[in-house]
């Protein structure tokens, strides 16, 4: 099983670059003539997009360090997907940058005639405010680059036949998921919750988490699916790892509705006047459908396929599971991030799609790109051969 | 066993003893082949692979546990709404009675309880569990069946049984083929 150096070409790698840059380029195309238009929904879809993309790389980074923490198989066949994943991360910085360059368009308290009239965001300006926004954001790139950078490097070593790389790879990864919980919580507290200024929910970083973790192992299912159908992925890949993998999404399909349940069921409880408001915009009206539609594609529809064995065993279900839980995803961005901008009324743009498109097709172009740097399978995988002889 | 010479001991099946769990699998799986159906494999611990060779159907136990997940979730729902709207209605910070958000919690918990209970008590019912005899104990070399050895026993009551024959084709696979008393 070492056919290490048969992974250069790899023709479905190539597919999947052409289709991403077609995407980009037909997403590109839409959001500049929209820029013409309407440039504020640009950003405000632009942003629900980042959100989604994001997430691909840090789900990547945390799986990545709890399989170097627990092991098993499930992680090393994906494992070279998940790393190139987490190598896009210089990518998803830069696509910050417009984002950045538009605060006060997408964020109430970068814009000063609006902070001048409220209270409560002059008494939170020193923590929102331009200067320390870009500050923490830089900060929680370089951060999370680091470990990428770390783990990266150790495997390769490990490839290499360094026999010392597995227990420092453990001895980062221990930590590394604490750092991670802390800075991603940060993160998208300043880049999703801050949109409503006024609200908080400190569940809410979990629940983006967990969605991260949804969306990567989705990525993987469908990567997996495409890459076994060459060598070396191909008599490699066995249904009982798409079982683990389906398990996990189960695992996760689960999480997302306890956690984003229990975020409803405390503040409507409470039915404080300060935390209701981001409930009743997105409770009623078109945002109520969407919410209902969450309820039934984000975790019903999903509950029960996952459910059933034969479905996680076959490569082609699992896909289609995989594919309905990463459009379920953008929706659910969506639902949280645009109500922001029209609080009042359901609104839905083309650019909500076409913004989106645009990142995700150049994102995964650069995966792609990314996913033929390295061979497939780690060397560390032979070692697991002998055993997997066993099912 | 002074009433052993009264009523002679019937035969409950015949018992091999195997050194490793590749020949178990092996023996199992040519048992299966060669027609036997109601025997049983005992092994120190869970081998990968043992079930099939011995040609076991999937277990039920997992329809079962969704039956009872269903009834736990109904229940524990019906069991809110009844409390809450029938039996103790009671004006809690202005909601409704029917306050469905708050049920969820409760929903679920009861909903896990009898799933489990019923994977519990289901395997024991389906294993025909306590089982306080167990004629493959009467072996004295059985007892290692939970240290260091693994057994295939081929019970009396198949239609293919036959001491001798049963004896021969177990010899085939074992160098220790023992009669195993009911």
């Amino acid at each position: 099983m070492s056919s290490h150096a048969a992974t250069a070409t790899q023709p479905n790698l190539d597919r999947v670059q052409q289709v991403g840059l077609g995407a980009f380029g037909a997403g590109l195309a839409l959001c500049l003539f929209g820029l013409m238009s309407n440039p504020d929904q640009v950003m405000r879809s632009y942003l629900t997009g980042f959100l989604l993309t994001v997430g691909l790389p840090l789900g990547s980074l945390v799986l990545l360090m709890v399989h170097h923490l627990v092991g098993g198989q499930w992680g090393m066949v994906m494992r070279r997907i998940l790393e190139a994943s987490t190598r896009t991360l210089p990518l998803v910085a830069v696509m910050f940058i417009p984002v950045l360059l538009s605060l006060p368009v997408l964020y109430k308290w970068a814009r000063p005639e609006v902070v001048a009239t409220d209270k409560i965001l002059q008494a939170k300006a020193l923590y929102l405010n331009v200067p320390f926004f870009i500050g923490r954001t830089v900060f929680y790139f370089v951060v999370w680059g680091l470990f990428v950078y770390a783990l990266n490097r150790l495997t390769t070593k490990q490839d290499a036949g360094d026999t010392d790389a597995k227990r420092r790879l453990n001895n980062i990864s221990g930590p590394g998921i604490v750092v991670f919980a802390l800075t991603v919580t940060f993160a998208v507290i300043d880049w999703a919750m801050s949109l409503d200024p006024h609200w908080f929910s400190t569940i809410f970083g979990v629940i983006f988490m967990v969605g991260q973790a949804l969306s990567t192992l989705s990525l993987v299912v469908i990567c997996l699916a495409i890459l076994m159908e060459h060598a070396p992925m191909k008599g490699l890949v066995r249904p009982n790892h798409f079982h683990d993998i389906g398990n996990l999404m189960l695992a996760f399909t689960m999480l997302w509705a306890y956690t984003s349940f229990s975020q409803f069921l405390i503040i409507w409880s409470g039915n404080l006047p300060e935390e209701i408001p981001w409930f009743i915009h997105r409770l009623h009206g078109g945002w109520g459908v969407i919410a209902g539609m969450l309820i039934v594609f984000h975790w019903a529809l999903p509950f029960i396929l996952l459910l059933m064995r034969f479905n996680k065993r076959k490569a082609g279900m699992l896909s289609k599971i995989a594919i309905l839980i990463l459009v379920i995803r953008l929706i659910d961005l969506t639902w949280i991030v645009q109500p922001n901008f029209n609080p009042d009324h359901f609104s839905l743009h083309w650019l909500d799609l076409a913004a989106p498109m645009a990142l995700i097709g150049l994102w995964l172009a650069f995966f792609a790109r990314q996913l033929k740097a390295r061979p497939l399978e780690p060397t560390e995988i032979d070692r697991l051969a002998a055993s997997a002889g066993h099912h | 066993m002074s009433h052993a010479a009264v009523e002679a001991p019937k035969t409950f099946g015949m018992m091999a003893e195997f050194d490793d769990h590749q020949q178990l699998i092996k023996a199992a799986a040519a048992a299966h082949a060669a027609g036997y159906r109601k025997m049983d494999a005992y092994t120190p611990y869970p081998v990968h692979g043992l079930s099939e060779a011995l040609g076991q159907k999937p277990t039920k136990i997992s329809s079962l546990v969704l039956l009872g997940g269903f009834i736990g979730c109904i229940g524990g729902f019906g069991l809110m709404c009844w409390i809450t709207m029938v039996a103790y209605p009671m004006n809690v910070a202005g909601k409704p009675n029917y306050s469905w958000p708050a049920f969820i919690p409760i929903t679920f918990e009861t909903t896990v309880l009898v799933a489990a209970l019923t994977a519990v008590f289901g395997m024991l019912a389906l294993n025909g569990l306590p089982q306080p005899y167990h004629p493959v104990f009467n072996v004295d070399r059985f007892k290692r069946a939970s240290q260091d050895r693994f057994f295939l026993c081929i019970e009396a009551v198949d239609p293919k049984f036959d001491p001798g024959s049963t004896r021969a084709f177990l010899a085939q696979h074992s160098a220790e083929v023992m009669e195993v008393d009911a």
